[in-house]
């Protein structure tokens, strides 16, 4: 052994060893890659099956990659699948389901900020019957409502149109957003609201100068359930758009349910993919605006 | 003129009555400290002279006008609050500004106004920054500034200190005193802080569910509290409350007679039930068989000065003594009572004799 420099640490060194391959480890991974497994195999499935001819669907193999890859599917699910009696592909359904989407969400958030802000903030009297009487809402059962709004709709003139497909995916917004508006409200401090009140700001000045630049965060919550909610809904599309206005849900379940001719595996699963897209890539953008949504929050009052 | 005149002010939720029918009146330029326990409706009496409170009955007046039904912003007040309540997406420039763009002030005018607060406050090198990059003592700060720009003759504090730490706290406070000397404008400030009451205020107004119960100035509050409640809130450590019976010429305590000579109050019943009550300063300490006999208990050195725990006739009694005499527990001593300066109250309607 040499001789070493004063002041040289003779102990061990770099850094803490850690046990990669521990129990614990092991477990932990080991689940957390079933479950990823679990949801990811279907995904891989339909991608494959899209990227394949119908001839080597037929040979049955659901988990071999493409030997040729083709977008063949893809293209015809997007613009010449038959959905019902027109062969448009989605792209007419894309389309009006962007129609559907941005004026139902922007006007549900809209109103529905705006209720949970008064509902939290400027208290009336019986403010807190009208607004369980709002939560009440929430609970009823579609089903109940879905005639009697066929009947309101009608006589306004507007069944079997965007408008009123609109109006309906705005009212059933309300209940979920108002109580999610009004509890984020009430639990920003009470006494910010009571400054601006000093400092002489009225309803809509306290709202837009004080209270939206707080809220970011469950503006964000808002627009993810409305986007995907509202993407996603079937029901409310097939009954009250009529069918010149079908959401793609709708076109999505005519194109794979058609009885008429061959199944079409791989176009099937190009149309759902595209379908599903919106409300992926809402996820994933929204995911990051989402924390630093809170971190913009974070800043005590 | 008075500056803020209450005039019969009720307020209830639902059944409950949270205040009961106040009146007050605040001079100009006078600091007025609401001080009592939580839930005393301290708070709520500020936030109705502010208005953000609809009151149930009565009036308030500023400034000569009533302004039970006005608007906060059109009270000529500004607030101050616990939490600051600074707009945390605001620049600390941007939050003095808010209320005097709310109310259409020029550009320049608001400069000016902003300048001069900042330099009041010295808060000049913070005007750029975030609420979130402020200290709390800088934060409370901005928040007197905000009430400062507005340029009103009344300001309204909301336990301003609560939400800082005690070395902060003493430094605030004397700069809350440093701007009312300066400034002169009336102050109401909601406390349950009995130092920040008794330092900073001109009267007290000493508050129990919904009532006053003494409004005075701090000398007053503290040498003679009104009733039982008062006594046993205000001073650190509390008053001794010493249970007796009134006799001829004092009150008996126990087997010891405490003579009554001096005492600057009304006159004890013979027979009557009261409580005699007396501040630890107020007691002097002697050898044995100089004054009624007393055993101590536990001697507590306090740095500045010491607190002598005894017992007398059974009941309790502390008293501060200098920091230089030290006592061993179990030692019999004489104590003596500045009677002048002690209170007696009744036991039944705990109003002072």
């Amino acid at each position: 052994m040499g001789e070493l420099a004063p002041g040289t640490m003779t102990g061990p060194r770099g850094p803490k060893p850690r046990k990669r391959l521990s129990a614990r480890n092991i477990m932990l991974y080991g689940t957390l890659i079933v479950a990823a497994l679990y949801y990811l195999l279907p995904l891989y499935v339909m991608v494959v099956t899209s990227l394949k001819g119908m001839p080597e669907i037929r040979l049955g193999n659901v988990f071999a990659p493409p030997l040729e890859i083709t977008f063949e599917p893809w293209v015809k699910a997007w613009s010449s699948a038959c959905t019902g009696l027109t062969c448009e592909g989605l792209s007419s359904g894309f389309w009006n389901s962007v129609q559907i989407l941005i004026p139902s969400v922007v006007v549900s958030i809209a109103i529905a900020s705006v209720n949970g802000y008064a509902l939290a903030n400027w208290k009336f009297r019986g403010s807190e019957m009208f607004f369980t009487i709002l939560l009440f809402g929430a609970f009823i059962p579609y089903q109940v409502m879905i005639y009697p709004i066929v009947i309101i709709l009608r006589e306004l003139g507007l069944f079997s149109s965007l408008g009123g497909l609109v109006l309906v995916h705005t009212i059933f917004g309300m209940p979920i957003l108002t109580l999610l508006f009004r509890n984020y409200f009430a639990s920003l401090p009470e006494e910010l609201f009571k400054a601006a009140r000093v400092d002489g700001a009225g309803f809509w000045g306290i709202f837009f100068k004080v209270m939206m630049p707080m809220s970011l965060p469950i503006f964000v919550v808002a627009i993810i359930l409305q986007v995907t909610g509202i993407w996603n809904d079937f029901l409310f599309g097939v009954i009250y758009a009529g069918t010149q206005n079908y959401p793609m849900t709708v076109q999505l379940n005519n194109i794979v349910n058609s009885v008429q001719g061959v199944k079409e595996y791989n176009v099937n699963m190009a149309a759902t993919i595209l379908t599903g897209l919106v409300p992926l890539v809402v996820y994933f953008v929204s995911g990051k605006l989402f924390v630093r949504g809170i971190a913009a929050g974070a800043v005590k009052g | 003129m008075p500056s803020i005149e209450v005039k019969n002010l009720s307020l209830s939720f639902g059944a409950v009555n949270v205040l009961n029918a106040m009146n007050i009146e605040v001079e100009d330029g006078e600091f007025l400290v609401l001080l009592g326990p939580s839930g005393c409706g301290k708070s709520t009496l500020l936030n109705c002279l502010a208005g953000l409170l609809d009151v149930s009955d009565g009036q308030v007046w500023i400034k000569g006008r009533n302004v039970t039904w006005e608007e906060p912003k059109d009270r000529g007040i500004g607030m101050v609050f616990q939490s600051y309540a600074l707009y945390p997406q605001m620049s600390v420039r941007g939050n003095l500004s808010f209320g005097l763009k709310n109310a259409r002030l020029g550009k320049a005018e608001i400069e000016s106004r902003i300048a001069r607060a900042a330099e009041i406050l010295q808060i000049e090198p913070l005007l750029d920054r975030k609420p979130g990059a402020l200290s709390g003592g800088q934060r409370q700060r901005v928040a007197i500034g905000r009430a400062l720009v507005r340029d009103v003759d009344v300001f309204l504090f909301d336990e301003p200190l609560s939400n800082l730490d005690a070395k902060l706290r003493s430094e605030l406070r004397v700069e809350i005193k440093r701007l009312h000397q300066k400034l002169r404008n009336t102050m109401v400030y909601v406390t349950h802080d009995q130092i920040e009451a008794l330092t900073l205020a001109d009267r007290i107004a000493v508050m129990r569910g919904g009532i006053i119960q003494q409004l005075d100035n701090p000398k007053t509050i503290y040498n003679k509290p009104a009733n039982l409640f008062v006594a046993g809130f205000i001073g650190s450590p509390a008053m001794s409350m010493l249970e007796g019976v009134g006799a001829e010429g004092g009150v008996q305590i126990g087997d010891l007679h405490v003579p009554l000579a001096g005492y600057d109050g009304g006159q004890v019943l013979q027979g009557q039930k009261v409580v005699l009550g007396v501040r630890p300063e107020h007691v002097e300490v002697g050898p044995e068989g100089a004054g009624l006999p007393a055993i101590v208990d536990i001697d507590e050195p306090m740095g500045s000065d010491s607190l002598l725990w005894l017992t007398m006739a059974g009941q309790q009694i502390s008293v501060r003594i200098g920091a230089d005499v030290r006592f061993t527990p179990g030692q019999a001593v004489g104590l003596r009572f500045d009677i002048a300066k002690s209170s007696v109250f009744d036991v039944e309607s705990e109003e002072r004799i």
